[in-house]
């Protein structure tokens, strides 16, 4: 199954993560996530959310890894259009005081 | 104790794939009580968390089993049991406290247990060093 679709223009890395993000997905979204970034060097990541329903602890994990990777390279990380399911628990742990969060996405399914 | 007015039991073995399964499976029982979107979204990341905690601490991607329970009561209180048998763990109340972590990969956040109170109204964890854990978990829905 897709689990990411990426854009890439004007040096903006695009992730847009497609489903439920947990510890068993996590995996490939971290390896083509990591293999992405280190392959076309952006200035600006986006981690689009907007088609993610379900996200767990191993969400967070995975979004701080990738944050973690892109100010190693000089870039900037931002979370765009979580749904309101997924920004009640990035909320719960605090991540926009670390990572910018930008847009939502809060129709509900 | 009062009857419960309808039970599920699972077992399923420790995959990652599992992980989907379990909580989909617990959302579908609960949907019975006709939750709202938000107490859906709560159950399924509690679920989630244990299960995961079972197959990446408890049984560290062994084989092993996890034991799902589920019951509802009629006034509409849901109670959850997860159980591994894998390694247990020596200090519960660290264990619990938002941040910590025994994971060495950097991909962890410790947040595991912060999320199953906080989305829960009730988490009790019981373990012992070598001998699993046990999580039990309720939730009242409105
Ligand atoms: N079923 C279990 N068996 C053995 N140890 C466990 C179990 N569940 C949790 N632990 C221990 O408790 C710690 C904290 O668990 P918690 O779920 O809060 O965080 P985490 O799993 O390390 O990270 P995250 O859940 O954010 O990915 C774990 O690092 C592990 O040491
Ligand atoms: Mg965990």
């Amino acid at each position: 199954m897709e689990k990411l679709r990426f854009n890439y223009e004007n040096e903006v890395l695009t992730l847009k993560i497609i489903g439920d993000i947990d510890h068993h997905s996590a995996v490939s979204v971290r390896e083509q996530s990591d293999s992405l970034i280190f392959e076309k060097r952006p200035t600006i990541v986006l981690f689009d959310l907007s088609a993610v329903e379900f996200m767990d602890s191993s969400g967070l994990g995975l979004i701080l890894g990738r944050f973690t990777l892109s100010e190693e390279i000089g870039a900037e990380f931002k979370i765009i259009k979580p749904a309101r399911s997924v920004l009640r628990i990035l909320e719960l742990a605090g991540i926009e005081r670390l990572i910018k969060i930008e847009g939502d996405n809060n129709e509900e399914k | 104790m009062k009857k419960s007015e309808n039970s599920m039991k699972i077992y399923l073995p420790s995959l990652s794939v599992n992980e989907g399964v379990a909580r989909s499976a617990v959302a579908v029982f609960v949907a019975q009580l006709n939750p709202t979107i938000e107490e859906i979204s709560d159950i399924k990341c509690a679920v989630s968390e244990a299960v995961t905690n079972a197959i990446v601490h408890g049984y560290k991607y062994s084989q092993g089993v996890i034991y799902i329970g589920v019951k509802y009561y009629s006034d509409r209180t849901v109670v959850i049991e997860i159980k591994d048998k894998g390694c247990g763990i020596e200090n519960v109340a660290e264990a619990m406290t938002p941040l910590f972590t025994t994971d060495t990969s950097g991909e962890r956040s410790g947040m595991g247990f912060a999320v199953m109170s906080t989305f829960m109204d009730k988490l009790d964890v019981y373990s012992k060093k070598g001998e699993g854990v046990r999580i039990l978990m309720v939730k009242k829905l409105g």
